[in-house]
């Protein structure tokens, strides 16, 4: 039977359409406005592609054997970041078969969210067209629920994706309300973050007794838990701090320093009433999404959307995330509303460039376009927080990605159905 | 101070007791706008005069007498937003307990306390259908609100022109409740179309039925009993006879169409189809025999039955002449439709126009009020927005809105807690790290638990 199928399978099969792979090799991205972000703005300027990485950035470069792509009247910016979300770790948010972001078991930071990367979900050509190229895979679920890793948005394989960031997650223990379906008393609200306060320091204070044991030498059991938790504790690998609250953020800038760990606060969403406590611990923050509820009634209708601002205006390095997963495509919004509400837009760019590469410690290769950095860019009609902007190109590491997804391809084949009404 | 207000707040309405049916209605002349009428084009440099409640005059250089003034130029004036799915100010949302629960009123469950009442203004959003959720095949009758935001008495919030609506659901949603959760039909969309075809033929029994006993009431001398009142079927009397618009939560291209048909079997037209994220799959039918789509800009993937959809829908819907609105079924979205609009720019290059159609009077159409707004015509209401940029900017702000020519919202003059109640019980303010409110599935999580999962996410 095998042998039967052969002679077949030597043909070359005939196909409707062409499948468009992403492909590198050497681009000339001419005419176009280039937003450097670190370095001002070109305008009539040129990005040379080759080899994965920007080799020249300026006005007149020669094209030589590179693939010229003209951009007159368009914009090239660097790939955009989100600061966190779960792209890659869910296809399908109902179908707990799709999801691979929360383990069992309250301390497994072991859990690695760059081995349940899917390089092929659905979800990832559709967010990488709208200029988001990297983002942040954070598992989720107890104290410690894994290890959250950069991916960017093109590649086959999670090695191919990843981005050179890793980051163990912390719940920090709360004195919020986990939602407004959380009927629990005051008291009750107050014991429970008590004792999660208690659990962590015995946590912590056994990977500090891991790591000092290790470190002396001792013959140690095995404990996959505290081994991932002393690259903490060595500051190997830094603490991502979920944190909202006011309190618990006073709370947990304080344990840090305690600790002398480090970090990067993450959620951050009442960070607006602590500002200067923030920028005074000089602690990072990844804050979103924007596009979110007050965490008070009593608060501003704006509250979410001036977060940004607020913080960045104190003097803290701030980074947006949408923490989304299909539609990590709305980054840009939230980014655009941070900026419309008090951030600006120069400040809110940087935001989901320069800033994220900063925090990420990749800014010597990412964050901006300058001449040695990956080739990690796209070209839009304009802002790239503009609703009404279109992308045309996107490159990742000097793959010049494909601009088609699932939803172009449905736009495409159902604009004008055929057969129509009738039969 | 929150409390002494209250009280104060408590106190006045003992004093002035408002005369019952009788709304707010405000004068307002807003001067030197872009004025973007919807269906007049956008006007430059116009003023608008609403005089109590109602748009009197649209034109250059108007005066008026003791009218409060605006000076609004370098400003964009459009009508306020509609959304045509909301479950925001509603206590409750889902009364589970069977597929055809057509007796049930939403009028019943109005909140005027909800601060995202307050919310939603803020995002310019001065209408919005409070909608019964989605657990059973057809759900309960949902009311129509104006967001006069500050009365203690829902029936203020009531829009009382509008016509009778009533919330259908297909799919995932109805089958997982009942199907999965409770083993009785439906179980599957064989099963959904069933029970609504079956509710019909009731209807149609028990109409008769009526019929009978009026016609024999008629003759000299009889006395026939009388059927026995049934609120449920009635509803669904009414469906038939016209008098009530379905607006059915929906996905998937199979089951639209199965809808379609028995409406068509029936002859019913007055039919919306909600969220209908496949709805492009089926364009050319929802133009033909139906009031349209009401969707949204780009949510999908949450659940298995919006996998297969695309951000292009409302596009796509509209360029087959559908006729198409956004809405936010969330407490959230629904202060930035605005925003979910312009996604149609980016996903399908809607036209400007095009675009804003999908938050005015398109929905206006679909809940059977576009005769008294949706647009800025002089006649209609005076439910109004003033944005400091063009709307379908992301970096526009909305700062002034206006139901019946009252301002309900200024953001330079607001103050930051705008809560009109504060529980006597509350010591400590609650902080929230997720609202779940607002939601088709609120009040049926409990359905959910056996499934080993928290489906509180992905509730729509």
């Amino acid at each position: 039977m095998a042998m039967a199928l052969l002679p077949l399978l030597s043909h070359a099969q005939q196909f409707d359409g062409e499948f468009i792979k992403p492909r590198n090799g050497k681009f000339l991205l001419q005419n176009a406005t280039v937003v450097t972000v670190t370095k001002g703005n070109i305008s009539n300027g040129s990005v040379l592609i080759v080899n994965g990485k920007i080799e020249a950035v300026g006005n007149d470069i020669p094209a030589g054997d590179a693939e010229v792509i003209d951009c007159t009247g368009q914009f090239i910016y660097p790939g955009l970041f989100d600061g966190g979300g779960k792209l890659g770790l869910v296809e399908v948010n109902s179908v707990p078969e799709t999801q691979d972001f929360s383990e069992i078991g309250n301390v497994t930071p072991n859990m690695q969210a760059l081995v349940a990367i899917n390089p092929n979900s659905e979800a990832i050509p559709v967010t990488r067209v709208s200029g988001v190229t990297t983002t942040l895979a954070n598992p989720a679920g107890g104290i410690f629920p894994g290890t959250a890793a950069l991916i960017n948005l093109n590649g086959y394989t999670p090695d191919q994706m990843f981005a050179g960031f890793k980051g163990i997650i912390l719940n920090f223990p709360t004195s919020a309300r986990r939602s407004t379906w959380d009927r629990r008393s005051d008291e009750e609200v107050k014991k429970d973050a008590e004792k999660a306060e208690k659990d962590l320091n015995d946590i912590w204070g056994r990977a500090v007794k891991y790591q000092e044991l290790k470190a002396a030498g001792g013959d140690l059991q095995f404990y996959p838990e505290m081994e991932q938790l002393s690259k903490a504790v060595t500051g190997e690998l830094p603490l991502l701090v979920e944190v909202n609250a006011a309190s618990d953020i006073e709370v947990a800038i304080k344990w840090i320093k305690e600790k002398g760990v480090k970090a990067i606060l993450t959620g951050v969403a009442e960070g607006w009433r602590v500002a200067d406590k923030i920028a005074a611990s000089g602690l990072p923050v990844i804050t979103g999404p924007v596009l979110s509820i007050p965490t008070r009634q009593s608060d501003r209708y704006d509250a979410a959307y001036t977060n940004p601002g607020k913080m960045a205006k104190a003097g803290v390095k701030v980074v947006i995330r949408s923490n989304d997963t299909e539609n990590t495509r709305n980054l840009p919004f939230n980014a655009g509303f941070a900026a419309a509400y008090g951030m600006g837009k120069e400040e809110a760019l940087k935001a989901v460039t320069i800033n994220a590469a900063e925090v990420f410690g990749i800014a010597d290769r990412r964050g901006s376009i300058e001449a040695g950095k990956d080739a990690t860019l796209f070209v839009a009609s304009g802002d790239p927080f503009e609703t009404r902007t279109q992308v045309s190109h996107v490159f990742i590491d000097g793959y010049r990605v494909p601009m088609s997804n699932r939803h172009i391809k449905l736009y495409q084949e159902f604009l004008e159905r055929s057969p129509g009404l009738e039969k | 101070m929150k409390k002494l207000n209250y009280i104060i707040a408590a106190f006045l309405v003992m004093v002035w007791m408002p005369s019952k049916g009788q709304t707010q209605k405000g004068s307002v002349l807003i001067k030197n706008a872009t004025v973007i009428t919807i269906t007049q084009g956008d006007l430059e440099d116009t003023d608008v005069l609403v005089e109590n409640g109602i748009i009197k005059k649209i034109g250059k250089g108007l005066t008026a007498n003791n009218v409060a003034t605006i000076d609004a130029k370098g400003k964009y004036v459009m009508p306020g937003i509609i959304d045509a799915h909301s479950h925001v100010a509603l206590d409750a949302v889902n009364e589970a307990t069977a597929p055809i629960t057509s007796e049930v009123q939403m009028a019943d469950v109005v909140d005027p306390y909800d601060i995202g009442i307050y919310r939603a203004l803020a995002g310019g959003v001065t209408i919005s259908h409070a909608m019964h959720g989605s657990a059973n095949a057809i759900g309960g009758q949902n009311i129509t609100l104006k967001h006069r935001y500050g009365t203690f008495n829902p029936e203020d919030l009531y829009m009382k022109e509008a016509p009778r609506t009533i919330k259908f659901a297909l799919g995932e949603n109805p089958t997982r409740v009942h199907g999965r959760g409770k083993n009785i039909q439906p179980r599957t969309r064989m099963g959904v179309e069933a029970i609504i075809r079956n509710g019909f033929n009731e209807a149609l029994q028990y109409k008769k039925g009526w019929e009978n006993y009026q016609n024999e009431s008629k003759q000299k001398g009889a006395t026939p009993i009388p059927p026995k009142y049934d609120g449920r079927l009635q509803t669904l009397v009414d469906i038939l006879d016209g008098k009530v618009i379905i607006h059915c939560h929906s996905y998937r291209a199979d089951e639209i169409y199965a809808l379609i048909n028995t409406c068509r079997d029936f002859g019913i037209t007055n039919i919306v189809f909600s969220h209908v994220n496949e709805g492009f799959k089926v364009a050319p039918e929802l133009a033909e025999y139906t009031m349209g789509a009401s969707v949204f800009a780009d949510w999908w993937a949450y659940k298995f039955e919006v996998y297969y959809s695309t951000a292009y829908n409302a596009a796509i819907l509209t360029q087959n002449g559908v006729i198409t609105s956004i809405n936010s079924d969330s407490g959230e979205l629904i202060r930035h439709l605005y925003h979910e609009a312009a996604k149609t720019q980016r996903y399908g290059q809607l036209s400007d126009q095009q675009a804003l159609e999908l938050i005015t009077i398109n929905p206006a159409k679909q809940l059977g009020i576009a005769d008294k707004v949706g647009s800025i015509e002089e006649g209609k209401q005076g439910d109004l927005v003033i944005f400091n940029d063009h709307p379908l900017s992301v970096y526009a702000i909305p700062q002034m809105t206006f139901v019946d020519g009252v301002k309900y919202f200024d953001i330079e003059e607001d103050q930051n807690d705008m809560r009109i109640s504060v529980s006597a019980m509350e010591t400590v303010e609650p902080i929230f790290l997720k609202e779940h409110d607002h939601s088709c599935m609120h009040g049926v999580d409990f359905f959910f638990t056996n499934f080993g999962r928290n489906l509180f996410e992905h509730s729509h």
